[in-house]
């Protein structure tokens, strides 16, 4: 290594620490403050001087939080094994079927990624009154059950299967619908992975159609009971703080056990485009 | 049944609940958007006649609607430019270091990951009036004035930016590493050989190369934030794009249309301007990623 080429990487590290910190203080401040007393609140002190769970404590046992992180749950963890099984049976179906229709059928499919959440949000609702979905928890799912990137991507990994496996199964007298399940399912897992992956955090974290269709606090998903501490007259900060950690804490946890097939899979959709 | 007629039956078998779904949970309400954009009608009321064009008059009439396309372009303008480049200058110098890439790329997408709402409130926190905010806090102890930032006509719009680049720097970080690790690392050195500086190599060989990525990313950031929505719902004083609507996006204005007016004709007129200006920009990528980038 030549002296320039240290004193360039030397400034280069300066600059992405500085960024890094810049990345993270706003997580440092709000773990921060989620541990201070209301009385503490306004001191800028990074690390609390007397911390304290009182607010987690507060959070969970007097607010519906435990709902709302239940709610969460449910909605995040149905709408992802939805999207496992029917976009790999539909990405499957279309690599490894003919029939007439394909070529269209999966270009319609693909056309729907085109479609903005927010043009579909209108008449969603108005189907959701006219069928008396309201305040379900189906209402909130239904318009995530199927997706269609992952149509795209599970498509993409099943044709690298190869027919002779298949033939091979047919041959020893697997139905179909065995096939898939038994055979094909095993072979994509990874696939499966980077899928399960990013449907639970978009579903985790969604936060328009939620607050359409959740009207009652019964209802609401973590993110649309965040600002359940705000007034106009009064805002808890430290409470509010306490509810973004709590809505923060199972996607960091998520973060640290995936983060390989996590920043795998946000490069492989760049460069796919 | 020969095997093969066996086997359409078998796909449309499979197909059979995927495609209800698509009919019933995208197409149908598509086509439903656009006849209602046509309607003048009102949730509350039964009447639902055919109205012609007069919703999208009627909305280019509007004030508020026209402020809000115009912050609308403002977040896209403001945003896409400062988000690519800082992601491009960090994308490349984590390249060029040996260790703890990783961990760097690791701490720079953390924000992407994490719920949207959570992330506006902590900003909200951060750019509070003193003695609330840090960071006014922190322009005082450099003896700065401190600033209104959200209460502000002329900085909410420019926060609410500042904290959706913060969010997707990541994203746009890890693609634009991917795309600089795929560049040959000979092409390079066969520049520096030939004279080149770090810089001349940088702005002669690496950008041209990563074009595809930067108009990928481009087009991806801009639809992003033409539909800002749950961080100005968030960080703006109960949720209504202010002060004085100056920070309200076309998405908000739609919400507030539908579902606070349940005025759901003239909403779906501004879904529909939505749509087509993103359709615009889509099929834009399409003739320049086919035009101009190939190399």
């Amino acid at each position: 290594m030549t002296r320039t080429d240290r004193k360039t990487s030397f400034f280069a590290y300066i600059f992405l620490t500085i960024f890094a910190i810049v990345m993270v203080f706003p997580f440092v401040w709000m773990f921060s403050s989620s541990f201070k007393t209301s009385e503490e609140i306004y001191e800028m002190t990074v690390i609390p001087e007397n911390p304290s769970l009182a607010n987690y404590e507060f959070i969970f046992n007097y607010s519906m939080f435990p709902r709302w992180f239940l709610n969460s749950m449910i909605v995040a963890v149905v709408t992802t094994i939805s999207v496992l099984f029917f976009d790999s049976l539909v990405g499957y179906t279309l690599a490894k079927y003919n029939f007439p229709g394909k070529n269209i059928i999966f270009i319609l499919i693909l056309s729907t990624l085109m479609i903005p959440t927010e043009m579909l949000v209108i008449p969603w609702y108005i189907m959701v009154r006219q069928l008396k979905w309201m305040e379900t928890y189906w209402s909130i799912m239904f318009p995530g059950m199927i997706s269609a990137f992952g149509v795209f991507l599970m498509k993409q990994f099943m044709s690298t299967i190869p027919d002779d496996l298949l033939d091979a199964a047919r041959i020893d007298g697997v139905s179909e619908f065995g096939i898939f399940m038994r055979i094909v399912m095993p072979l994509v897992k990874p696939a499966l992975a980077t899928l399960a992956i990013f449907n639970f955090i978009g579903n985790w974290n969604a936060f328009l159609w939620p607050l359409i269709v959740a009207q009652t606090p019964k209802m609401y998903t973590l993110p649309v009971g965040v600002s359940y501490f705000s007034s106009e007259n009064l805002t808890r900060w430290e409470l509010i703080m306490t509810g973004a950690a709590v809505s923060t804490i199972p996607l960091i946890i998520f973060f640290i056990i995936f983060q390989k097939q996590i920043v795998k899979g946000i490069a492989m959709s760049g460069l796919k485009g | 049944m020969k095997i093969s007629q066996k086997r359409i039956v078998t796909a449309y078998v499979f197909l059979a609940v995927p495609l209800v779904f698509y009919i019933v949970v995208r197409f149908y309400p598509m086509i439903y958007a656009f006849w209602l954009s046509f309607t003048n009608w009102k949730l509350v009321s039964p009447k639902q006649d055919f109205v012609g064009f007069s919703n999208f008059v009627k909305l280019f009439k509007d004030k508020v609607f026209m402020t809000s396309l115009w912050n609308t372009i403002k977040y896209v303008l403001f945003g896409v430019p400062l988000v690519i480049v800082i992601s491009l200058f960090l994308a490349a110098t984590l390249n060029r270091v040996k260790h703890l890439q990783w961990f760097y790329r690791l701490l720079y997408v953390m924000p992407y990951i994490t719920p949207l709402v959570a992330v506006s409130w902590v900003w909200r926190w951060i750019y509070q009036r003193p003695p609330a905010g840090i960071l006014n806090n922190l322009l005082m102890a450099f003896g700065l004035d401190a600033q209104p930032f959200l209460t502000s006509m002329n900085q909410s719009l420019p926060a609410i930016v500042v904290t959706t680049v913060w969010v997707n720097l990541g994203y746009c970080i890890i693609i634009f590493l991917a795309g600089l690790q795929t560049i040959p690392q000979e092409y390079i050195e066969a520049a520096k050989i030939d004279g080149a500086t770090s810089r001349q190599s940088f702005f002669k060989i690496t950008i041209p190369l990563l074009s595809p990525i930067t108009v990928f990313l481009v087009v991806t950031q801009s639809i992003t934030f033409l539909r800002i929505f749950t961080q100005v719902y968030n960080m703006t004083d109960q949720g209504s794009g202010g002060p004085l609507n100056a920070t309200k996006p076309l998405v908000l204005y739609i919400y507030q249309k539908a579902f606070r007016s349940f005025d759901m004709g003239l909403a779906s007129s501004a879904t529909v301007i939505l749509f087509l200006i993103i359709m615009g920009i889509t099929l834009v990528q399409l003739l320049v990623l086919n035009k101009r980038v190939q190399y």
